[in-house]
């Protein structure tokens, strides 16, 4: 069971008190847009071995939403940011970073 | 406990010694109905051993007999049935259960008795059941599995039996933190709790037996006094928590353990919980879990007296018991010449040491030799003598092909063929595995470790279990040669031997099983687990999974390295229900969320629908009433004068701010933000995928104010629907959302006498001109302050009360009270779908299914056309979405007036791919109606809409199809002028 610290209240706290929401950083599209970049938005997920961008809610705590970079294989937390930045804060990237050198986001 | 005068001590106890037992106390307790003593301190197997019973139990798939094997948590054969009526249990070690005063406990697997068990019979017969038996017989023909095997397998299938009665003892849960725990009060556990309580931290060390010290009190001398020092020390420091009788079971993600802690097993006059699991946040875990000792494949290795050579001097030493009176030893090591000093110095006969290793002449070899001993090395056992009880064995060569070269008279076999690292906590969360080819066996991969959430190493393993067995730098012992491989004994045994190899005791997983599925191909590790149910049992292979994979490696002719491991998973040993569940069972199983008039729903006798979490009235039965009959005359009375529905359950959630309107119309498919203040629209939600997930009336209470009205079951989740596209998605937009469904109370008064009711407790203009259909007023009725919705979901005249939650009872009873002239009936859930399923209204959940778009039940009327953008628009505009072929909502009619059953799907011509027939519709509501005397059902058909007035085929189970006619799904009203009153 995963520890997760919550960006807005701060509060560490067990998997069971957060939801998890999916990938992170899609980008909707809606009336207008092409059945594969629809496709892509509603279907396609990158689900990489290592890290991964994901949404989560600290549903039974604030109710906020957070978004964390997470490593799919070791289960270790870069850190966590705030669900309306568009990149992950510079602070959780270096984090990454340390542990893959080469990573970029797939945003 | 009483204390007799003389305890007799079983003919199998020994006279002095027992380090364990309090010879004070004698203690009765019952096995198959025999009437057995032991003492305080004995565990089953011990009073049982004391007793000289060695027969205790028959294997699983062919009934052989079965003895106690082993002295801990590997134990694989004796599994007892414990207890009675609520408390008893099957499949418990005898090993690892206290005895009790009282205890009555049970063999398994054995019919009619244990002494003359059909099964055994037909042992023979079993002989055709190999390796990978079950996978083959489902691929055989149906009809020899329907009529020759199933029988056979289910009659002779399954461990144990199950308790029907209820558990009638206490469990709980509890949270604990340390930043470190140690696993394992042996002596290496012990010293590295103090090593780390040095350093500061809280310590917590969990030990799953009552004793503190693991194996060095019994193996090394001076051991006791080093433990209880180490202790000493432990106990004065205020940082370290002991724990004893607990069983880390599992370490899972980030440090979270999982441990059970006995408080009174099996002691139901304790008053105490029986266990405890705790659930622990541990910022490191030192694994300290020893090692388990194995058996060696030798034939007839499973005869009643063939024991681990640990276990045997286990019993001398802890508990005064002699498994044997003449032990025969067979190694492939120097430790368990420990057994045979053991036996010696408790006076016991020691028929020989065979060694399979050419040479033995270490410390502990050359000490036995001294006593006397004959040691003979280089030898195997070719084959035992004895059924239920060892009565000898035949010696041979060990590097030959099992030709009988003696034999030895004897009543116990202490074997040993290695020990093997107990590195299960260290496998349950990632951490990897090396094979030790000199030291034979698997032990952690020191430089891939499972880490915690800073992707830090988080587990550390220590003393035996990372392959430093003797642990001489804590226990003062030499350092021992590490043990020989001898995987099979002798090692060009024949095939026929090989028959009577066991590797697997619980599964009767034999050499030759596990070599059958080397040549059918099963080279992998993980497929000739599952394909010989090797290490499958519930000891999950504790004693068998090296040998085994030795073996398949030696049938593969690779190295065990090559061979690999299979994975470990929690738990290591069973966990009881009991404790999983805890206190969340019966009343306390799930929160019970009840409205403010639950009470009077209470003391009306109504019968409860539970939705969610809420339990809400299905309907009031008076008298001798059933609920049909209740039913019916709760609609009636809405349609014909006036009826009470607790509406409190619907979601009520407040969406305001400067963005809230264009908010909503994202939200909504229906256009929200022109809805004018006053008014009220029926609005209908979609995800992105386009499928409908919820409908509720949408209130516009003020120009930057809606009240949204959910489902019952979905106030939450569209809450959270709402906040996750605020939150991650127009994040920007200033808009703030409140689920204030607990703040009100809501009562729906309908039916044509709904308005003389409300006017007859007055205080408000509820005519039609003042408050139109679809309008909401404020204001005070009777003197309690309402909001009045005119909103219907029965086609009636209907209106909707609001109040605060803390008025809801006295403006319930209000209405009842000014109501009464009026005739006015409370009813419930199922008249209120009824009544809805009369008009044609869809139901979420009845109507929808998570694939159903609001276009297939005709709601195009409640999709806006001019907005841009909502969501879900983009998924409706899909081919699939947009198809004509697509099911669509119609009523249907059943032609001879049965029912149609909920769920039935229409059949078309011909058949599909598998040979079914096809399909081109299902029935989504269906319902008795009063009000129109017949059956009626609603339902998705394919074209529905384009084909009324044909006629389906409704296939049922055990009847003939139902036919029904396609119709306007609206049954009643169909000009719906009632609910304009
Ligand atoms: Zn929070």
């Amino acid at each position: 069971m995963l520890l997760l610290t919550c960006p807005h209240c701060g509060i560490a706290a067990e998997e069971t008190e957060f939801n998890p929401g999916g990938e992170a950083h899609l980008k909707r599209h809606g009336p207008g847009a092409s059945d594969e970049d629809f496709e892509g938005y509603l279907f396609l997920r990158h689900n990489v071995k290592g890290p991964v961008l994901e949404r989560w809610r600290h549903s039974y705590g604030c109710g906020k939403w957070f978004l964390a970079a997470r490593d799919s294989v070791t289960l270790q937390v870069y850190g966590t940011y705030p669900a309306s930045l568009a990149h992950p804060s510079d602070e959780v990237g270096d984090s990454v970073r340390a542990a893959h050198p080469n990573w970029r986001t797939q945003i | 406990m009483s204390r007799p005068s003389a305890p007799p001590p079983g003919p199998f106890r020994l006279a002095s010694g027992g380090r364990l037992i309090d010879r004070a106390y004698s203690t009765g307790f019952r096995f198959n109905r025999r009437h057995l003593r032991g003492f305080k301190g004995d565990t089953l197997a011990s009073a049982l051993l004391g007793s000289g019973v060695a027969l205790v139990g028959r294997s699983f798939k062919y009934h052989r007999p079965r003895g106690i094997l082993a002295s801990g948590v590997e134990e694989p054969n004796a599994l007892l049935g414990l207890g009675q009526g609520g408390r008893f249990e099957p499949n418990q070690r005898a090993t690892t259960t206290a005895l009790m005063p009282g205890m009555v406990t049970e063999s398994q697997n054995a019919w009619p008795s244990l002494d003359s068990d059909v099964g055994a019979i037909n042992a023979p017969l079993w002989r055709f059941f190999p390796a990978g038996f079950y996978y083959k017989t489902f691929i055989h023909p149906r009809a020899a599995w329907l009529n020759v095997f199933e029988p056979v397998i289910r009659r002779a299938a399954g461990l144990g039996r199950a308790p029907k009665q209820a558990d009638p003892d206490r469990y709980e849960q509890a949270y604990g933190f340390a930043e470190t725990v140690v696993v394992g009060g042996g002596i290496a556990g012990l010293s590295a709790a103090r090593d780390a309580a040095r350093e500061g931290g809280r310590v917590l060390v969990l030990e799953q037996t009552p004793h503190w010290g693991g194996r060095t009190p019994v193996d090394h001398a001076g051991g006791e006094a080093r433990v209880g020092a180490l202790l000493d020390e432990l106990r004065g420091m205020e940082n370290v928590t002991l724990r004893r009788n607990t069983q880390a079971t599992g370490l899972y993600d980030h440090g979270y353990l999982l441990a059970r802690e006995s408080l009174a097993d099996h002691d139901p006059k304790a008053d105490l919980p029986r266990q405890r699991l705790w659930r622990i946040r541990a910022g490191r875990v030192i694994v300290a879990t020893g090692a388990h000792e194995r058996p060696i494949a030798f034939a007839g290795n499973d005869v009643p007296g063939v024991m681990l050579a640990s276990a045997v001097r286990d019993y001398i030493v802890n508990w005064a018991v002699a498994p044997g009176r003449r032990i025969a030893v067979v190694t492939s090591n120097d430790d368990a010449y420990r057994t045979a000093l053991a036996a010696l110095d408790a006076g016991l006969e020691v028929a020989a040491v065979i060694d399979a290793r050419p040479v033995a002449d270490g410390r502990l070899p050359q000490a036995v030799r001294a006593r006397g001993v004959e040691v003979l090395t280089g030898t195997g056992i070719a084959g035992v003598r004895g059924g239920k009880l060892i009565s000898g064995v035949d010696l041979c060569a060990q590097d030959g092909a099992g030709k009988v070269t003696g034999r030895l008279d004897c009543d116990c076999v202490a074997m040993s063929g290695g020990w093997s690292p107990v590195v299960h906590l260290w496998s349950h969360c990632g951490g990897r595995l090396l094979w030790d080819e000199p030291g034979g066996f698997f032990r952690p991969e020191p430089s891939r470790p499972p880490t915690g959430p800073d992707g830090a190493p988080n587990v550390a393993v220590v003393g035996a279990a990372d392959g430093d067995l003797a642990v001489a730098a804590l226990t003062g012992a030499e350092v021992e040669a590490p043990s020989a491989q001898v995987w099979l004994m002798p090692a060009q045994a024949t095939r026929k031997a090989r028959f009577k190899m066991w590797l697997d005791y619980q599964n009767d997983v034999k050499v030759s099983d596990v070599v059958v599925a080397a040549q059918e191909g099963f080279v992998s590790v993980e497929h000739a687990k599952r394909y010989t149910t090797l290490g499958m049992a519930t000891d999950q292979g504790k004693t068998s999974n090296v040998n085994g994979l030795a073996v398949l490696s030696e049938a593969l002719a690779q190295p065990v390295a090559a061979t690999g491991t299979t994975t470990f998973r929690p738990p290591y040993t069973p966990l009881t229900f009991g404790a999983i569940a805890a206190e969340a069972k019966g009343a306390i199983f799930q929160p019970l969320r009840r409205t403010p008039m639950h009470a009077w729903h209470e003391a009306r006798g109504a019968a409860w629908e539970p939705v969610g979490l809420w339990r809400r009235p299905y309907t009031y039965p008076q008298g001798g009433e059933t609920h049909t009959d209740a039913i019916n005359r709760e609609i009636l009375a809405v349609r014909g004068g006036v009826g009470m529905l607790d509406a409190s359950t619907l979601g009520k959630i407040l969406v305001t701010g400067p963005d809230a309107g264009r908010f909503l119309d994202m939200v909504y498919t229906g256009m929200m933000s022109s809805l004018p203040v006053g008014k009220c629209r029926y609005g209908l939600m979609c995800n992105d995928n386009g499928f409908l997930i919820d409908d509720g009336v949408v209130v516009r209470l003020a120009e930057d104010q809606w009240l949204c009205h959910t489902t019952t079951g979905g106030a939450e989740r569209i809450h959270g629907h709402m906040e996750d596209w605020l939150q991650c998605e127009w994040f920007d937009w200033k808009v703030y959302t409140a689920n204030l469904t607990e703040q009100y109370a809501q009562i729906a008064v309908v039916g044509p006498k709904a308005r003389d009711l409300l006017e007859a407790l007055g205080g408000m203009d509820v005519s039609a001109e003042a408050l139109p259909f679809m309008t909401f007023a404020d204001g005070e009725l009777g003197g309690h302050p309402v909001r009045l919705y005119r909103i219907s979901f029965s086609g009636e005249l209907s209106f909707e009360l609001a109040t605060p939650a803390g008025r809801g009872l006295a403006l319930w009873e209000a209405l009842m009270a000014a109501g009464k002239p009026f005739g006015v009936t409370p009813y419930g859930t199922e008249a209120m779908h009824v009544l809805r399923a009369e008009k044609g209204f869809i139901m979420i959940g009845d109507e929808t299914d998570g694939t159903v778009i609001p276009q297939d039940l005709n709601l195009h009327w409640a999709i806006s056309k001019k907005k841009a953008d909502f969501i879900g628009k983009r998924a409706q505009e899909r081919s699939f979405m947009a198809s004509p072929d697509r099911w669509r909502l119609v009523g249907l009619e059943s032609l001879d007036g049965r029912m149609l059953p909920d769920g039935v799907y229409a059949v078309a011509e011909g058949v599909n791919a598998n040979g079914q027939r096809n399909v081109q519709g299902r029935v989504t509501s269906t319902y008795a109606s009063p009000t129109l005397g017949r059956p009626i059902a609603m339902g998705l058909v394919a074209h529905g809409p384009e084909r009324m007035g044909e006629i389906l085929e409704f296939p049922v189970k055990g009847a003939d199809s139902v036919r029904a006619r396609i119709v306007d799904p609206v049954f009643y009203d169909k000009e719906g002028t009632r609910a304009n009153g």
